[in-house]
C-alpha cells in the first residue's frame, strides 16, 4: 500500500464536484430567463470530464486510504457510465425544466452531485464508504423527486421516498454493524479473507447479511421492497423518473456487484439461493403487476422492477461470465430506458399527458417518436436486432452456466409477460386512431430529437455488434473477479 | 467467405435487412416507387435463391457456401451461414412466396412503406433461420421472423364477424405474437441447456451447430430437453394442441402475410424440429418419435374435420394448413428416410399451395368483401381465372397425382406405413376428408346460381394476380411431374441426419 495518497487519481471526482459548485454559484449571476444555459454548461462540462477520465482506463488498480476507495477499470467504467447518464438526463431536462420547473440552478447542480455519488459508489471498497456514497445519492434523489413544487404528487413522492429510504438506510446500517461485529472488518477484501478462513456463515453474520440485502433491496426496488417505486416514478418530474430508473440502478448494481464479488464470493453457496429467490419473485411480480397499469410512468416503474429481477440473477449466479452479463445488460437497459423516457418527455412537453391511452395514433402524429418508443419497448422485451435481445441472451446464458437454468427459464417467462404490456403501447400508437381534437402533429425540439436518436442508435448498435462493449466490460470485471476466463469453464 | 455462392448466400440474407433499412427513409407518399423498389428486392432474392438451387451440388453431404464471422467469442457465438440439401429448397420457397406476396400486395395503399419494411424484416428473419448454422443466430432470426407479425396483422389485417362475437385483428395479432414467443421460450431453454451441457463436457463455449452435433449428450439429457425443442418449434408448426393461433392468425392477416405465414413461417417450426432437435439430440428424437407421430396424426384428422365445419374461406384454409402440417410432422416422426424426404418436400409443396390458396382468397375478398361460403355462390361465371387457380390449389391439397403434394404425401404414407402401419392408414383417411371439404368449398363458391344484381360489377383476377397464381402453379406442376431433382437434393441433406439417427 503506497504511503502517500495519490490525489491525482481522484481528479474526475474533484472536477464533478467543482462543476456542481460552479453551477450553484453561476446561478446567482444569471437572470431567470437565461438560466437554461446552466443545463448546457453542466452537460458539456460532464462531457469534458468524461473525455478527461477515459485515459485513466489502463488496467491499473490503486487502493486509496487503506482500501476505502478504489481506482480501477471497474470503477472507471461505472464513472464514465454515470457521467454519461447524468449528462444525458441533464440534456433531456432542459426543455422540461424551462416549461414545468423552477430553480434550474439547484436542479442541475444536485444532479451533478448525485453523479458524484454514483461515481463514489462504484469506487467504494468498504461498507461505510459505500453507505456514505449511497446516502449522498439518496439525498439528492429525495430532493429531485420533490422538485415540482406546485405539484402535490411530486411532494408526496418525495416524502414517501424519504421515509422509506430512511428506514432502509437504518436497516442497511444495522446490517453493516452486525457484519462488522461478526467479521471485525468492513473492508471487502478482508471480508473475503475472513469468509475463506471460516467457510460457514454464523447466525449473526447471516442476520447482518440479510439486513444488508434488505437495505440494498429497498434502494434498487427489488420485490418485496419495491413499494415506493411506482409512486415515486409517477410523482417525480419526468426526467428525474428517468434518472431514478436508470442512474440509481446502475449505481446500486455497481456497488452490489463489487460487494458480492470482492467481499462475499467465498460464501456464495450460502447466499445465492436468497438472491436467486428474490430475483425470481422480483421479475415475476414486477412484470405481472405492470400488466394492469394505465399510466405510462407506472408501467415503466413496474417494468424496471422486473428488470431489477433480471439483474439480480447476475448476482445470484456470480461468476466472471455473469458479471459481464449483468454489466452488459445494465448498459443496454440504460440506453433503452433513456430512449423511452426521452421520447415520453418529448411527448409530455407537447401534450402534457402521460396515460397509455393518450398515445393513441402517435404513429401518425409523430412517426419518429412512435418508432423510437416501439423500438425501445421491443428492446426491453428482448426482441432481436436490439440491445435487449443480446444482453438478455448473455445474462441468461451466464445464469444457466451456473446451474440456474430454472431461474433463466423464469426470466424468459417474465420477459414473455412483459411483451404483452409493451405490445399494448405499440397497439395504441400504431393501431388505434388518434382521438378527435388531439391529432395535431407533435413538434419535437431538435435537442430531444437528437437525444432520442442517439439512444436508439446505441440500442441498435449494441444489438447488432456488442463485442466492443463486451471487451470493455471484460476488462472491468477482470478487476473484481481476477483469474476468471469467461470462455473457459466456470470459475468461482 | 469464399466462392461466389457464399457471397450470394450472404447477400440473400442481408439484402432484405438493408432493403428494409433503406426503405424506411423513402418518402411515404410515393406509393409507386415503394412498390417497385420492394419488387426489385424480392426479385433479386428469387434470382439468387434459384441460382443456388439450380447449381446445388448433391455430391457431398456437408453444409455448403459457408459464411463465417466471429461475433461474440466469450459466449462462443459466431455468425455462420450455410446451406444443406434441406435448406436450399426452403430458401427457394421463401423467395418465391416473398416475390408472389409483394406482387399480390399491389393494392396495399394504407401506409405501404411501413407495410413493406415489416414484410422485408419478416422475410429476412426466415432466410436467416434457414441459413444459420449457429444456434444464437438461428434463435435471433427466429424471433425476428415472429416480431413483425404483430403490426402486420394488427394494422393491415381484417377482423372477422361471427355474428355472436367479433374476432378482431388486434386479438389475432396479439394471439399470434404471444403464442409464438411462448414457443420460442421453450426453444431458448433447450438451447441454453445444450450450450451449458456441451460446455461442461468439452470445456468449450460454443453455440455453433457443427460443434454441438459432435458432442455426446447423455441419453437422459436428450430425453429431457428434446420435448422443449419439439413443442417449442412445434407450436410454430401448428402442432396439435398448440395450433389454435394458426387459423386465427392467418384469417386476421392481410393476404401477403397469410401467404408468408402459412407458406413459410410454419415451415420454420418443422425445420427446427428436424435441423435442431433431431440433429443435436438424436436419442431424444428416437425416444419421443411416437409422440410426435401421434400428435401429427391428430393434426391431420383434427385439422381436416375442423376445416369441414368452417364457413369462412380463410378459416377453411387455415385449418387445412393445420391438417397438412400434420403430414409434415408425421413424416418427421416416422424417422424413415423416405418419410422425412417426403416431409421436406411437403413443406415446400404445401408452402406453394397454401400461398396460392390465400392469394386467390385474397382476390375474392378484395372484390366482394365476403369470405362466407354460404353467401358466395356461382362466382365461377364472373371469376373464371380465379376459380381455376383456386381449383388447382384445392386439387393439390387433396393430393391429385400430377401435383407436387401427391409425390410428397405418397412418400410420407409409404415411409410411415413401413414403421407405423396404423398411422399410414389414418393419414390416408385424412386425405379423404380433405377431399370432402375442398370440393364442398369449391362447389359452394364457384358453382350454382349467381346473384346477377349483386355481382354486376365483379371483375376477375387482373394480370398481376394471374401472373402470381401462374408462377405458383408452375412450381406445383414442376415438382409434381418432375420430382426427381428436388428429391435428390433433399435426400442429400436428409441421409446424413438419418444415418446419425441410426435408421
Amino acid at each position: 500500500m503506497p504511503a502517500e495518497v495519490r490525489f491525482d487519481l481522484l481528479w474526475p471526482e474533484f472536477l464533478v464536484a467543482g462543476l456542481a459548485f460552479a453551477i450553484f454559484t453561476l446561478d446567482f449571476f444569471l437572470r431567470p430567463e437565461r438560466k437554461n444555459i446552466l443545463g448546457w454548461i453542466s452537460a458539456i462540462g460532464l462531457l469534458y470530464i468524461i473525455a478527461f477520465t477515459i485515459p485513466f482506463l489502463n488496467d491499473e488498480s490503486e487502493s486509496l486510504f487503506g482500501g476505502l476507495y478504489r481506482v480501477d477499470d471497474y470503477a472507471l467504467f461505472f464513472k464514465v457510465l454515470s457521467m454519461a447518464i447524468g449528462g444525458a438526463v441533464i440534456l433531456g431536462s432542459i426543455h422540461y425544466v424551462g416549461k414545468y420547473l423552477t430553480h434550474p440552478g439547484e436542479y442541475y447542480a444536485i444532479i451533478l452531485l448525485s453523479v458524484l455519488a454514483m461515481m463514489m459508489m462504484a469506487a467504494s471498497g468498504e461498507l461505510l464508504t459505500a453507505y456514505l456514497s449511497l446516502e449522498l445519492l439518496s439525498f439528492c434523489l429525495y430532493i429531485l423527486s420533490g422538485f415540482a413544487l406546485h405539484d402535490r404528487k411530486s411532494s408526496e413522492a418525495s416524502v414517501k421516498y424519504i421515509l422509506l429510504g430512511a428506514f432502509s438506510s437504518g436497516l442497511l446500517l444495522y446490517g453493516i454493524v452486525l457484519m462488522y461485529g461478526a467479521m471485525g472488518t468492513t473492508n471487502f477484501a478482508e471480508m473475503a479473507a475472513f469468509l475463506d478462513g471460516h467457510g460457514e456463515i454464523n447466525g449473526r453474520l447471516l442476520i447482518g447479511l440479510t439486513l444488508l440485502v434488505t437495505g440494498l433491496g429497498f434502494k434498487m426496488a427489488a420485490v418485496p421492497f419495491h413499494m415506493w417505486a411506482p409512486d415515486v416514478y409517477e410523482g417525480a418530474p419526468m426526467p428525474i423518473t428517468a434518472y431514478i430508473a436508470v442512474g440509481s440502478k446502475v449505481a446500486a448494481f455497481a456497488l452490489v456487484l463489487r460487494l458480492f464479488a470482492e467481499g462475499l464470493l467465498p460464501a456464495i453457496d450460502q447466499w445465492n439461493i436468497l438472491i436467486a429467490g428474490m430475483a425470481a419473485v422480483t421479475m415475476l411480480f414486477g412484470n405481472v403487476v405492470a400488466l394492469a397499469q394505465t399510466n405510462i410512468k407506472r408501467m415503466l416503474a413496474y417494468s424496471s422492477v422486473g428488470q431489477v429481477g433480471f439483474l439480480l440473477m447476475g448476482v445470484a449466479s456470480l461468476s466472471t461470465l455473469s458479471s459481464n452479463g449483468l454489466m452488459v445488460h445494465l448498459v443496454g437497459y440504460s440506453a433503452t430506458n433513456l430512449a423511452v423516457f426521452f421520447a415520453i418527455i418529448a411527448f409530455y412537453n407537447y401534450t402534457g399527458k402521460e396515460e397509455i391511452s393518450d398515445f393513441a395514433g402517435l404513429a401518425s402524429r409523430s412517426p419518429f417518436l412512435a418508432a423510437a418508443i416501439t423500438i425501445s419497448l421491443f428492446s426491453l422485451a428482448g426482441l432481436p436486432f436490439l440491445a435487449g435481445f443480446v444482453t438478455k441472451f448473455y445474462l441468461f446464458s451466464a445464469a444457466a452456466a451456473e446451474d440456474l437454468l430454472w431461474l433463466a427459464g423464469v426470466a424468459m417467462v417474465a420477459s414473455l409477460i412483459s411483451l404483452y404490456y409493451y405490445l399494448k403501447v405499440a397497439r395504441q400508437m400504431y393501431i388505434s386512431p388518434a382521438t378527435e381534437g388531439e391529432d395535431s402533429t407533435i413538434k419535437v425540439p431538435a435537442l430531444l430529437y437528437g437525444l432520442v436518436g442517439v439512444m436508439v442508435i446505441i440500442v441498435i448498435l449494441i444489438g447488432l455488434y456488442p463485442e466492443p462493449l463486451v471487451n470493455l466490460i471484460e476488462d472491468a470485471t477482470a478487476v473484481i473477479l481476477p483469474g476468471g476466463d469467461a470462455s473457459a469453464l466456470s470459475l468461482r | 467467405m469464399n466462392g461466389l455462392e457464399s457471397v450470394l448466400l450472404f447477400s440473400l440474407v442481408v439484402t432484405p435487412f438493408l432493403g428494409a433499412a433503406v426503405l424506411a427513409f423513402f418518402p411515404a407518399d410515393n406509393h409507386k416507387l415503394i412498390h417497385w423498389y420492394t419488387r426489385i428486392i424480392a426479385a433479386s432474392g428469387l434470382a439468387i435463391a434459384a441460382y443456388l438451387f439450380i447449381t446445388f451440388d448433391t455430391g457431398d453431404s456437408l453444409n455448403k457456401y459457408i459464411v463465417d464471422f466471429d461475433w461474440l467469442p466469450s459466449l462462443g457465438i459466431r455468425f455462420t451461414l450455410g446451406l444443406s440439401g434441406i435448406t436450399v429448397p426452403l430458401v427457394l420457397l421463401n423467395a418465391i412466396i416473398f416475390f408472389g406476396g409483394v406482387l399480390i400486395s399491389w393494392n396495399v395503399d394504407h401506409r405501404p412503406k411501413d407495410f413493406f419494411v415489416w414484410l422485408m424484416l419478416l422475410v429476412a428473419g426466415v432466410y436467416g433461420v434457414f441459413a444459420s448454422r449457429d444456434l444464437f443466430f438461428l434463435f435471433f432470426f427466429y424471433e425476428l421472423a415472429v416480431v413483425p407479425m404483430y403490426l402486420l396483422v394488427g394494422v393491415w389485417g381484417s377482423s372477422t364477424d361471427f355474428g355472436t362475437f367479433l374476432r378482431t385483428k388486434e386479438y389475432g395479432a396479439m394471439k399470434v405474437m404471444l403464442v409464438l414467443v411462448a414457443g420460442s421460450v421453450l426453444v431458448w431453454i433447450a438451447i441454453l441447456a445444450m450450450w451449458v451441457e456441451a460446455r461442461e463436457i468439452t470445456g468449450i463455449a460454443d453455440f455453433g451447430m457443427a460443434g454441438l452435433s459432435q458432442v455426446e449428450f447423455s441419453e437422459g439429457f436428450q430425453k429431457t430437453y428434446y420435448p422443449f425443442l419439439m413443442i417449442g418449434f412445434g407450436i410454430l408448426a401448428g402442432l396439435w394442441p398448440f395450433h389454435t393461433w394458426s387459423p386465427d392468425g392467418h384469417v386476421a392477416a392481410p393476404t401477403a402475410v397469410s401467404m408468408l405465414h402459412a407458406g413459410v413461417l410454419m415451415k420454420l417450426g418443422a425445420f427446427g424440429i428436424l435441423a435442431v432437435g433431431m440433429v443435436l439430440l438424436p436419442d431424444g428424437a428416437r425416444f419421443w418419435a411416437p409422440l410426435l407421430i401421434g400428435l401429427g396424426t391428430v393434426n391431420v384428422i383434427y385439422g381436416a374435420i375442423s376445416a369441414m365445419g368452417q364457413k369462412d374461406l380463410k378459416y377453411i384454409i387455415g385449418y387445412s394448413s393445420v391438417s397438412h402440417m400434420g403430414y409434415v410432422l408425421m413424416g418427421l416422426g416416422a424417422l424413415d428416410t423416405l418419410a422425412v424426404d417426403g416431409a421436406v418436400l411437403q413443406m415446400f409443396s404445401h408452402g406453394i399451395m397454401t400461398a396460392l390458396f390465400f392469394a386467390m382468397v385474397g382476390v375474392i375478398y378484395q372484390r366482394t368483401h365476403i369470405r362466407d361460403i354460404t353467401i358466395l355462390a356461382g362466382l365461377g361465371k364472373k371469376m373464371g381465372i380465379t376459380g381455376v387457380f383456386l381449383a388447382v390449389a384445392g386439387l393439390t391439397s387433396l393430393g391429385l397425382p400430377g401435383f407436387s403434394s401427391f409425390v410428397a404425401e405418397i412418400m410420407i404414407f409409404i415411409g410411415t406405413y413401413r414403421t407405423y402401419p396404423v398411422v399410414g392408414v389414418l393419414a390416408v383417411v385424412g386425405a379423404a376428408i380433405t377431399a370432402v371439404y375442398i370440393l364442398r368449398m369449391l362447389g359452394a363458391v364457384f358453382f350454382g346460381p349467381i346473384d346477377e344484381n349483386k355481382w354486376k360489377d365483379l371483375t376477375d383476377a387482373n394480370k398481376t394476380e394471374t401472373g402470381v397464381a401462374a408462377l405458383l402453379t408452375g412450381f406445383l406442376l414442376l415438382w409434381g411431374l418432375y420430382p426427381f431433382r428436388i428429391v435428390e437434393i433433399i435426400d442429400s441433406g436428409v441421409v446424413p441426419i438419418m444415418e446419425r439417427l441410426g435408421s
